[in-house]
């Protein structure tokens, strides 16, 4: 009993039961390990390998963590008022320790964020993660991306300089188009009818109270119920010599193999973002001037993949694509119910095959579209006697759902596919075009939003 | 024990699916009773987040200034009002809110081309806010206009949407 004192402070945090030297009780001293907590005790090898998850939803984890305590410092210095809220972050940019520091790192972890949460549904999808009793965890996955963008979005408001006030009023402006409710739930958010001192207190109490709620709870559900669906997903381990049975898979502790390569990367990822922190800071443009937007006036980057839509269809139409591609990817578990090939990249050599003609397809489709719609086809003028509604908005979006219905059917047919390997294709197709998209609203929209080659 | 007892009320049920027992009218009632509370709570919630719109300058009546300082043909910038008070040829006047009925940024006039455009994706509407040139789906907003003494009262609280332009949104002194 004497170890029971003697155990350190430290120690008697980490675990709940006290440690002793004979094997039994070092086997209980692990299994009740905060780390344990977490993670199983052991997992399989191949699930270790960094090529199948790329360690893209620890990472995110890691970054959100970090958000959550530069968050709380910003906090600190920030002012949510009209009058002082540009002046508090010039002041923290200049005159604070670290300020720009500590704001330029959350800065970029939001920004990384996006890109990291986007990529880990990117590798679920196409390693069949979703499979076997995982659709609620992508359900949840997919309402942590959506909550990832709305936290990026409120923020953007926050130091209240020219890019923050017009990428807001651009964004929720999109609300409005939405028949019936839209127009009062924008007015809701805003506090009014445009963005002003009420949208700054709003979005402000949203962003660093309700959205990271929402977050933690979120997370530690999905982390939860990835161990409750029996670890992440792997392929079926093959059969053994008499075919009756499956060959056992090699199984690794997660003290140390697991918690290591975390550590790993954890420290790689702090290192470099702290870096990249300190020779780029966080952007401030001059303050708002609600009288003179910039011109061009974009949305924040994820968006502009949408904000390019907005271009070349009626608003409602360019809210109704993403409506229905978003739907069709919270679904994707019913329609593709195949599970021999979880676990797999791509599914099979076919399935592979799709994945390189749909991002084919997408690349060379989607910019000759976009230049098309620019300079030669201009369905308002086709359609003269037609509202805009139909012919700037349901006409093209017809035509877009008949393409993506046709790319899924011809692989299908033509390649035989089955369903799991054609919705590779098509997934790849979607994905491709929006990425071409926002590429092309990130970079090749200048001045009254006309097409220009960055030089 | 339960396990019985669960057994015997759904054999009981099942013989008089009338009667309501006392586990189904307790069910029910804490049912109904969460529901309610949470219908008060959100509801709650919703009336104390409720758009407080009328803060500051933006939202109340604006003095525009002596009708008579407003040339017939000429456009005026009014900032803080979020407007442009317009003054046709023949004399009447309009009030065009600033806000482009695209997707909201504000339009800017450009005299020598007699037309407001916007930056944001290149719509543009003419002097009396009709759309020259898409996206934008309509005609700018306006705010009522009155003439009281002489002098020109815009009402910035109550923006009224349009399709297009016509005569009888002049309002004359
Ligand atoms: C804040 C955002 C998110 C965080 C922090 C997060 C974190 C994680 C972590 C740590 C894992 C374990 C495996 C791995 O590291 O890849 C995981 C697995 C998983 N995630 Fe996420 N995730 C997020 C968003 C998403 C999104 C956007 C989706 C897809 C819509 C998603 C769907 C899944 C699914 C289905 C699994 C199980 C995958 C498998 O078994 O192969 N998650 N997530
Ligand atoms: S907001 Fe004016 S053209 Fe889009």
């Amino acid at each position: 009993m004497s170890d029971h004192k003697s155990a350190s402070f430290t120690k008697k945090l980490i675990y709940t039961s006290k440690t002793h030297p004979d094997d039994r009780s070092r086997m209980r001293a692990v299994a009740n390990n905060l780390v344990l907590h977490l993670h199983p005790t052991k997992v399989p090898a191949a699930a270790l390998r960094w090529s199948y998850t790329w360690g893209l939803g620890g990472i995110s984890a890691l970054l959100a963590i970090l958000l959550g305590i530069t968050g709380v410092l910003l906090m600190f210095r920030y002012d949510a008022s009209v009058e002082r809220a540009y002046t508090s972050i010039q002041f923290m940019e200049t005159q604070v320790f670290f300020g720009s520091l500590v704001r330029s790192i959350h800065h970029w972890s939001a920004n990384l964020l996006i890109v990291t949460v986007f990529l880990h549904l990117l590798r679920v999808f196409y390693t069949g993660g979703y499979k076997k009793g995982r659709a609620a965890n992508w359900l949840i996955g997919i309402i942590l991306l959506l909550l990832v963008v709305a936290s990026n979005f409120t923020g953007y408001l926050l130091p209240w300089d020219q890019l923050a006030y017009w990428a807001v009023t651009v964004g929720t402006s999109l609300l409005s188009y939405v028949p019936g409710a839209g127009g009062s739930i924008s007015n809701f958010l805003l506090a009014g009818p445009e963005v002003g001192q009420g949208a700054l207190r709003n979005f402000y109490a949203i962003h660093v109270a309700v959205l990271p709620a929402l977050l933690v709870l979120l997370m530690s559900y999905h982390f939860w119920k990835v161990r409750k669906d029996g670890g992440i997903s792997q392929p079926a381990p093959p059969l053994t010599a008499d075919g009756k049975r499956r060959q056992r898979v090699e199984r690794l502790t997660t003290i140390p193999h697991l918690v290591q390569r975390e550590f790993v990367v954890a420290v790689a990822l702090i290192t470099v973002l702290a870096l990249w922190a300190m020779f780029v800071p966080a952007p401030l443009e001059e303050l708002a001037n609600p009288t003179h937007p910039p011109n061009p006036a974009k949305a924040a980057w994820y968006f502009l993949g949408l904000q390019e839509l907005l271009l070349h269809m009626h608003p409602l139409a360019a809210m109704i694509l993403p409506g229905i591609v978003l739907s069709a990817i919270v679904l994707i578990p019913y329609w593709d119910k195949e599970e021999g090939d979880i676990g797999v990249y791509f599914r099979s050599t076919i399935g592979k095959l799709m994945a390189l003609a749909g991002a084919f397809f997408a690349t060379a489709l989607v910019p000759l579209l976009v230049l098309l719609d620019e300079y030669w086809i201009d369905f308002p003028a086709l359609l003269p006697s037609w509202p805009t509604l139909v012919s700037n908005g349901l006409v093209p979006l017809l035509l877009t759902l008949a393409g993506l219905l046709g790319i899924y059917t011809s692989m299908r047919i033509v390649a035989r596919a089955n369903r799991s390997e054609a919705l590779v294709g098509l997934f790849s197709f979607v994905i491709v075009g929006f990425v071409l998209l926002t590429i092309i609203g990130i970079f090749f929209r200048g001045p009254n939003m006309a097409l220009i080659f960055p030089y | 024990m339960e396990r019985q007892r669960k057994e015997q009320h759904d054999a009981q049920k099942k013989s008089d699916n009338r009667q309501l027992s006392r586990r189904d009218f307790m069910k029910l009632g804490i049912g109904t009773l969460s529901a309610l509370a949470i219908l008060e709570v959100g509801g709650a919630s919703l009336f104390f987040m409720k758009p407080r719109s009328l803060e500051g300058e933006f939202g109340t009546e604006v003095i525009a200034g002596p009708a008579e300082s407003f040339p017939a043909g000429s456009v005026v910038q009014f900032p803080d009002g979020r407007f442009f008070l317009v003054r046709s040829q023949d004399g009447g006047f309009l009030a065009l809110y600033q806000r482009c009925t695209h997707l909201g940024c504000s339009v800017t006039w450009e005299a020598d081309k007699s037309r407001f455009f916007c930056p944001c994706h290149a719509s543009s509407f003419d002097f009396h806010g009709d759309v020259e040139n898409p996206p934008a789906p309509k005609a700018l907003d306006t705010f009522p206009v009155t003439i009281v003494n002489g002098q020109v009262l815009v009402d910035t609280g109550h923006s009224q949407a349009r399709d297009t332009f016509t005569q009888n949104q002049l309002v004359y002194a």
